[in-house]
């Protein structure tokens, strides 16, 4: 694939305006599916089933299966909505998505079209350098989830040169919200960031409401970023572009900003850009053209037969609004307190979009300073290399063990290091890993007596400058009785024991 | 009054994947064109206080508890219809154009 000629970043800002959109997809984490008493795979306690195995006929599209609705998954987007500012819908109802493709078996997906549940709404983004923004929401709307293709053959396991695909029906009916933002102007050189920001600002929400599992890496959360540039001083749109298959929030960020430069050194040599939509590739930082973008018209949308308007009484709306958790903004200025965090370690923990995983690793019983330790520091060392997020590597619950592990003195930082790999390698809980690798530090003095005794006794001349009180000699031993432990040991600990060994 | 023309007979035949000759076209050009016409024939009753209808029963908020239910399909079941599967997932020709 020949690569985009890209203009440098400060250049392309200079001439053009950024203008992005940004459709986020919500699974929701409901115990069955949209319009079927399918088991959720969304649900972390359905998440890894085999193919095909959480499917009615419904999910199949069978003749004579009918769907009903949810009132679960409506409630939570209901509870969305509010979250976002929204206005609910009096009356909103489904309607059909016309299209050929076999991700679903009906060749139509359920969604909402000219009556979503929630439209007109307003999220309050921060970013790191502490620019506040309104991001405004034209509407979020209720829709099922499709099925999932392997395509199997070609050289690339792409689509094209593929020789078959393989269809599995579990994640078809998946409850979802489509969260779709008015134009965002203004961000300027900070588009990129915002993009990533809001992204976690909804995963934050989603996470607080306890409404799905919010994971990008398993497609929890996916985001569909829109770009368009306009040159300084015109009043028009650009012509945009939207990006799929941006799956980190790191590569929302990437991908935002490699559109502007690509867009713009189209635009400066006198060409147009080409509404369609691009596929985001994760290795190699670019985009690739997908297919022009079908006019709204195609699907030939029309109000879902099958099913029957949804009308939430004010009694419910209010019941929901009663219990809305604390806006993010509100609750990151209350946690930075709480947690006593200087500005720029707070900083780090949400430009990691880390805030949600600390939060609950301070619930599980970590520190606030240890939680935050291990998230920006080793977690984020091992995502980066990666190429993924944090987030993904390790569960709160687990970051909590491994600072247990460390104030009960089972661990200094460096076999915690080592734990840690462990985890993510998936290899168990800490405990566990430190059981199977025999990696807890030697607490046992007799021991660590041993081993002071016999470098002690190999080192007669440093036994004697200890005994005049030269102290400092003492870091011999420590050193060699550290070797001998394979560094399983806490070296204040044996610093004690020399010293008191020597005496002896 | 509504036309339709042969180019969007032709779009729409596309879109439902129906293969249509000129003639077949031709011939559904006209007799869409009077079924939009008789259809027509509502607008003129549909004054300002009369709201559209999806629907012919009066009813609202039909829900479901969220609970699984007893309909699960075995992955047996869910491929016995299939022309083609692999065992567990349903085998189907290799797809030009791409996911919505």
């Amino acid at each position: 694939m020949a690569r985009a000629e890209l203009m440098d970043y400060d250049k392309a800002l200079e001439l053009f305006e950024p203008v992005i959109g940004l459709e986020v997809h919500v699974e929701l984490n409901t115990t069955t599916k949209m319009f079927s008493p399918a088991p959720n795979p969304a649900n972390s306690a359905f998440h890894g089933a085999e193919p095909n195995t959480l499917v009615t006929p419904v999910c199949l599209g069978l003749p004579g299966s009918l769907p009903v609705v949810n009132g679960a998954a409506v409630r939570s987007s209901i509870s969305l909505g509010l979250a976002l500012g929204c206005t609910i819908a009096e009356s909103s109802r489904f309607a059909r998505k016309n299209y050929f493709y076999p991700d679903l078996a009906k060749n139509y997906q359920i969604s909402q079209y000219d009556e979503p549940i929630a439209y007109e709404g307003s999220v309050e983004v921060e970013l790191a350098n502490g620019r506040v923004f309104q991001v405004p929401i034209e509407r979020a709307h209720m829709e099922e989830d499709a099925g999932k293709l392997t395509h199997v053959g070609g050289s690339t396991g792409r689509i094209q040169g593929a020789e078959y695909s393989l269809v599995d029906y579990n994640r078809a009916g998946v409850p979802l919200v489509e969260i779709v933002t008015k134009p965002i102007f203004g961000a300027e050189a900070d588009a990129p960031e915002l993009a990533k920001a809001y992204v976690s600002t909804i995963r934050d929400i989603a996470l607080s409401l306890g409404i799905s599992e919010a994971r990008m890496e398993r497609g929890n959360l996916r985001c569909d970023a829109n770009v368009s540039l306009r040159p300084r001083g015109t009043e028009p749109l650009g012509t945009r572009t939207e990006t799929k298959n941006v799956n980190s929030f790191r590569s929302i960020e990437r991908a935002v900003r490699y559109e502007i430069q690509r867009q713009a050194a189209i635009l400066a040599k006198g060409g147009t850009i080409t509404q369609e939509t691009r596929h985001w590739h994760e290795d190699t930082g670019t985009t690739s053209p997908g297919r022009p973008k079908s006019d709204a018209d195609d699907y030939r949308y029309f109000p879902e037969p099958d099913l029957l308007p949804v009308e939430p009484s004010r009694e419910l709306i209010e019941e929901l609004r009663a219990v809305l958790p604390e806006p993010p903004a509100a609750r990151r200025r209350r946690l930075k307190g709480e947690w006593g965090f200087t500005d720029l370690e707070f900083q780090d923990v949400v430009n990691g979009g880390l805030l949600v995983e600390v939060t609950l690793t301070v619930a599980a019983g970590a520190t606030p300073a240890a939680a935050r330790k291990w998230w920006t520091g080793e977690l984020t060392r091992l995502a980066n290399a990666g190429q993924t997020d944090a987030a993904s590597l390790a569960t709160p619950e687990q970051v909590a063990e491994l600072a247990a592990l460390v104030g009960e003195g089972v661990l200094t930082d460096r076999l915690a290091r080592q734990v840690l790999e462990g985890v993510v390698a998936g290899e168990g809980s800490p405990r566990e890993i430190v059981e199977a690798r025999g990696l807890a530090v030697v607490s046992d003095d007799g021991a660590l007596v041993a081993a002071i005794d016999e470098a002690l006794a190999s080192q007669p001349d440093v036994l004697a400058k200890i005994r005049d009180g030269k102290v400092q000699a003492a870091g011999a031993v420590i050193g060699a009785v550290m070797k001998a432990m394979h560094g399983k040991a806490d070296a204040a600990r044996v610093r004690e024991l020399v010293l008191e060994r020597a005496q002896g | 009054m509504s036309e339709i023309s042969a180019e969007q007979v032709a779009h729409l035949a596309n879109l439902a994947r129906i293969a249509l000759t000129e003639e077949e076209i031709e011939h559904l050009t006209a007799e869409l064109g009077q079924i939009m016409q008789a259809v027509e024939k509502v607008s003129e009753v549909a004054t300002p206080d009369v709201p559209p209808t999806s629907h012919p029963i009066p009813m609202h908020n039909v829900f479901r508890d969220d609970v699984v239910g007893d309909n699960v399909l075995s992955p047996e079941q869910a491929l016995s219809g299939a022309p083609e599967s692999d065992g567990s997932r349903f085998v189907v020709s290799a797809i030009l154009g791409e996911e919505q």
